[in-house]
Order: C-alpha cells, then sequence, then structure tokens
C-alpha cells in the first residue's frame, strides 16, 4: 500500500486575516438616513460575533455589551475615517478590541504587580508542553480515532468557554487576539503593549493550559475516562 | 531560501506558527510538503486545526436583544444630535 497521500484535511477555519485600516477613498453618503441604513445593514451581521469577541475578551456579558456599545457608537461617529467599505468589518472589530485593551490596561494598571518577569501560571510545571493530542492519541491503541471523537463530540461551546475563561488574563488575552480574533502575533504584541517574544511564550503557554483544563473538564465530566479509557458519560454522536 | 526538508521534530516546534500564518513562503512550503507524506505529523496538525476551529467559534454568542434595542438606541441619539447641529 502506498502511504496516504494527501490525506484528507479538515477545513482550516482559523479567523480571517483583517485589513484593518481605513485607507482609500472616502464613502459618501447621499444624507443622514443612507448612512444609517448603511451602517445597520453591515453592523447587523456581525453583531453576534462582536458580542461574543466582547465575551471572550471581558468575560462578562454587562461588561461585553459596555465595550460592544462603545465600540460602536465610536464607528458611527468616526465613519468618515473608514476609506474603503470592505474593511468595515476588520475595523469595527480593531475599534471593539482597542475599545476593551484601554479599558484593561487602565484597571491593571491601578494595583501595580510585582515588577518584572511573566506573571506565574499556575500549576506552572512546563504547561507549555501539555498537548490533548498526546493524552488521546496512543497509537499503539486502536481506538484512539474514536476517543478524539468522543472528545470532540462531547466538548460543548460552554465548554471551551469555560476552559478560555478560566485562564489568568496575560495567557487568555494572547489566545483569544489570536486564535479568536485572527490578529498576528506582532498586532497582538503591538495590542498588549509587550515584546513579540513575550507574546509567543504567553501563547504557548496559554495553548498548554487551555488544553489541560479542557482535558480536566473531559474528565470530570466522564466524556474521557481515567487512563484514556473511553468513557460512558459522552454524548452521543 | 531553498526548500529544506524538516524533520517531525522540526515540524511539530513550528506547527503553532504555521497554523497561525506566521511562516513566510518558503517555511510554510517545507511544512506543507512534510505534512504531505507524514502522518503522524499531519494527524497532529489536523488535531489543533480541529480544536482550533472550536476555539474560534467561542468568538460568537447569541447577542442579547437587550444590546441590540441599546445600540438602536444609540444611533438614534446620535441622529438626533446631528440633525440638531445642521439645524
Ligand atoms: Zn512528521
Amino acid at each position: 500500500m502506498s502511504l496516504a497521500s494527501p490525506f484528507t484535511s479538515v477545513p482550516t477555519a482559523r479567523p480571517q486575516r483583517q485589513r484593518r485600516d481605513a485607507s482609500g477613498a472616502a464613502m459618501k453618503f447621499r444624507d443622514a438616513a443612507q448612512r444609517r441604513q448603511w451602517f445597520e445593514q453591515r453592523l447587523e451581521p456581525l453583531l453576534d460575533r462582536l458580542y461574543g469577541n466582547a465575551l471572550r475578551l471581558t468575560r462578562d456579558p454587562d461588561d461585553a455589551e459596555d465595550i460592544v456599545a462603545e465600540a460602536v457608537g465610536k464607528a458611527w461617529t468616526r465613519l468618515d475615517e473608514l476609506r474603503d467599505a470592505r474593511r468595515f468589518e476588520g475595523w469595527l472589530f480593531h475599534i471593539l478590541t482597542n475599545t476593551f485593551i484601554s479599558e484593561w490596561r487602565r484597571r491593571q494598571s491601578r494595583p501595580k504587580p510585582a515588577p518584572g518577569g511573566e506573571p506565574p501560571t499556575p500549576d506552572d510545571l512546563d504547561i507549555a508542553s501539555f498537548t490533548l493530542f498526546q493524552q488521546l492519541h496512543q497509537p499503539f491503541l486502536l481506538w484512539w480515532a474514536s476517543l478524539e471523537e468522543q472528545f470532540f463530540n462531547g466538548l460543548l461551546q460552554e465548554d471551551l468557554q469555560r476552559a478560555l475563561d478560566s485562564l489568568p488574563d496575560p495567557f487568555r488575552l494572547a489566545i483569544v487576539l489570536v486564535e479568536v480574533q485572527g490578529y498576528t502575533y506582532l498586532e497582538a504584541s503591538r495590542l498588549l503593549g509587550v515584546p513579540l517574544g513575550t507574546v509567543r511564550s504567553r501563547l504557548s503557554r496559554a495553548r498548554g493550559l487551555l488544553q489541560k483544563q479542557l482535558w480536566e473538564q473531559a474528565r470530570e465530566a466522564g466524556v474521557i475516562a481515567d487512563q484514556g479509557r473511553p468513557g460512558q458519560g459522552g454524548s452521543p454522536p | 531560501m531553498s526548500a529544506r526538508d524538516l524533520n517531525c521534530e522540526e515540524v511539530i516546534e513550528r506547527l503553532f506558527d504555521y497554523l497561525d500564518q506566521e511562516l513566510d513562503a518558503q517555511q510554510a512550503a517545507d511544512i506543507d510538503r512534510h505534512l504531505h507524506r507524514c502522518r503522524d505529523c499531519f494527524t497532529r496538525s489536523e488535531f489543533e486545526k480541529r480544536l482550533r476551529a472550536r476555539v474560534a467559534a467561542a468568538g460568537t454568542a447569541s447577542a442579547p436583544p437587550r444590546l441590540q434595542r441599546r445600540i438602536r438606541h444609540l444611533l438614534d441619539q446620535f441622529n438626533g444630535d446631528e440633525s440638531d447641529t445642521t439645524r
């Protein structure tokens, strides 16, 4: 048998890279009513993602509503700065993120944490090297693929949200900016005001923490039994 | 830079940079090539892609009707202000 190649691949569902700047030719509106209609038509299909992004950033439904409303207000008043209608989405999400980050930094600056160094990771036993894959993938056993299926089938959106929300801020923000919002490492480093290397190390620890959290949650829920043996409590496929 | 054969360890080391599209075209092509012929790394890569698709999906949540009303109200207010100033 020849090496199975190309293997079948799942579609990449990473967030789209966005053009977030507002360069290009200025947009013209006939009148206030047309401007309003144009804005609302584009805003409406984005609202669930705006709110979802805001929830992941703030972890709090009230705060999330506040920053969405604030970002929408800013976007509306600055709409004339947007030069290219096609960039509305990236531009709007960037306003949302900036709104959150400035508020977050303001809150951070109040109690001064110990100077220098990375914030401690809970259970910091080389967390960056933890991988769910290794927990689920046991090549000498034939059912590993079904264990992976079991894990993904049992993994609810709430589980993921809970796991993400459980990460300490610096790690959570790194992963939300990059994996949820699609920022580049460089953009994330500018937004967070930390060096590129710090973004990298936070990301890798964030992934380790997230995967460990998911693994523990799956075992608690009985989706994955101890010793990696399939449990009985998983959701039906 | 020319094409380079990577070993599995090098591929796994750069896998997240690859998935995050942080590699240059040549580095990404080197990884593509390896994933095309190594089932182990391919399987790992598919697993991580699948997981991050779920992470990305956590960025969508049903906006409460209250928020939608709040936004409409906000825009009404701005509209009101603008027509005031033009009067
Ligand atoms: Zn390999």
